[in-house]
């Protein structure tokens, strides 16, 4: 073996041995795609607030906030059966974190089922992007990019669930990719927080 | 009960308490919409919620406090930095209100 292959072997070592800034590499990107998507649903809830402060009629067509409600009970519990599913990940249990993933995974798509249902009425009481019979027509387009962009990734989320979960029961996935996952799904949660208050609860018809 | 059982049922433990905490402040926000306070209080007071309940779930659920103090800070500060800039519109969004939003 050569001087020169012993430097590029070292070298390469070198580079691989451990993560980038002493933080493991997977968790630095979802953290930064994070910040990145904090950015795109800030900004979104800024334009929206920048016009529902700056248009007099603006619309309040909640009549109640029992599907909101809902919505909200199943997104929190499903961010806490995925710390489930990362504790049992983490004790090398495969089986019971896979099953916390699939519950996870379920309470997403009950959530996103409630979402459409939602959707569904406010269609069919007239409410389309462009127009809705209770005011201006800039709330439909606010109200459903902002609810449709958070669906987006609900919907994405739980296919992230299946898959990494499938993978990981099947062993080409570990306990660190099932925690790179939670952040993402705890991540789509804190959203939502912010999502109800501004989006549903500032448009009750008192 | 092993060690590693016992730290692992003392976790369990903190999650469901962040978790009630959650749904409390959740449930906070729902008691806020009834309250009969103009708009801006009322969104003062939700986002002040929000806010708590984004801290917690950030710190215990997203696990950023056990996490390395440098990175805390880093996220801290960007999320920070990001959020201050995009408050520049406000004021403009008034001038709408008044009607005049391009004269003046």
């Amino acid at each position: 073996m050569s001087q020169a292959d012993l430097t590029m072997e070292g070298h390469s070592t070198g580079l691989t041995a451990g993560p980038a800034f002493s933080f493991p590499t997977k968790k630095l990107a979802i953290w930064l795609f994070i910040i990145a998507d904090t950015m795109t649903f800030a900004a979104c809830l800024v334009a929206y607030g920048f016009l529902r402060n700056g248009t007099p009629n603006w619309p309040r067509p909640f009549p109640g906030i029992t599907n909101v409600a809902l919505m909200t009970f199943v997104l929190l519990t499903s961010s806490l059966t995925m710390l489930f599913g990362l504790r049992s990940a983490r004790a090398g249990d495969k089986a019971v974190a896979f099953r916390w993933v699939m519950i996870t995974a379920a309470l997403g798509i009950a959530f996103a089922l409630l979402h459409v249902r939602e959707w569904l009425e406010l269609i069919d009481q007239g409410m389309t992007l462009f127009k809705n019979p209770w005011g201006t027509g800039l709330f439909g387009a606010s109200f459903f990019s902002i609810t449709g962009l958070h669906l987006t990734h609900v919907t994405s989320g739980v296919i992230a669930l299946i898959a990494v979960g499938v993978r990981y029961k099947g062993g080409r996935y570990n306990a660190d990719d099932i925690e790179v996952l939670g952040l993402y799904w705890h991540f789509v949660d804190v959203v939502w927080m912010f999502v109800v208050p501004l989006v549903y609860l500032l448009n009750l018809a008192h | 009960m092993t060690t590693a059982e016992d730290h692992k049922s003392n976790g369990i433990g903190k999650d469901l308490a962040i978790y009630v905490c959650l749904l409390v402040l959740a449930g906070l926000q729902f008691v806020i919409a009834y309250q009969k306070i103009d708009a801006s209080q009322m969104f003062t007071r939700m986002l002040v919620v929000a806010m708590v309940e984004a801290g917690l779930a950030a710190m215990f659920f997203m696990h950023l406090w056990a996490e390395k103090r440098g990175f805390l800070i880093f996220v801290a500060v960007f999320a920070t930095f990001v959020l201050l800039t995009l408050q520049f519109g406000w004021t403009d969004s008034f001038r709408m209100v008044s009607g005049a939003p391009f004269s003046k």
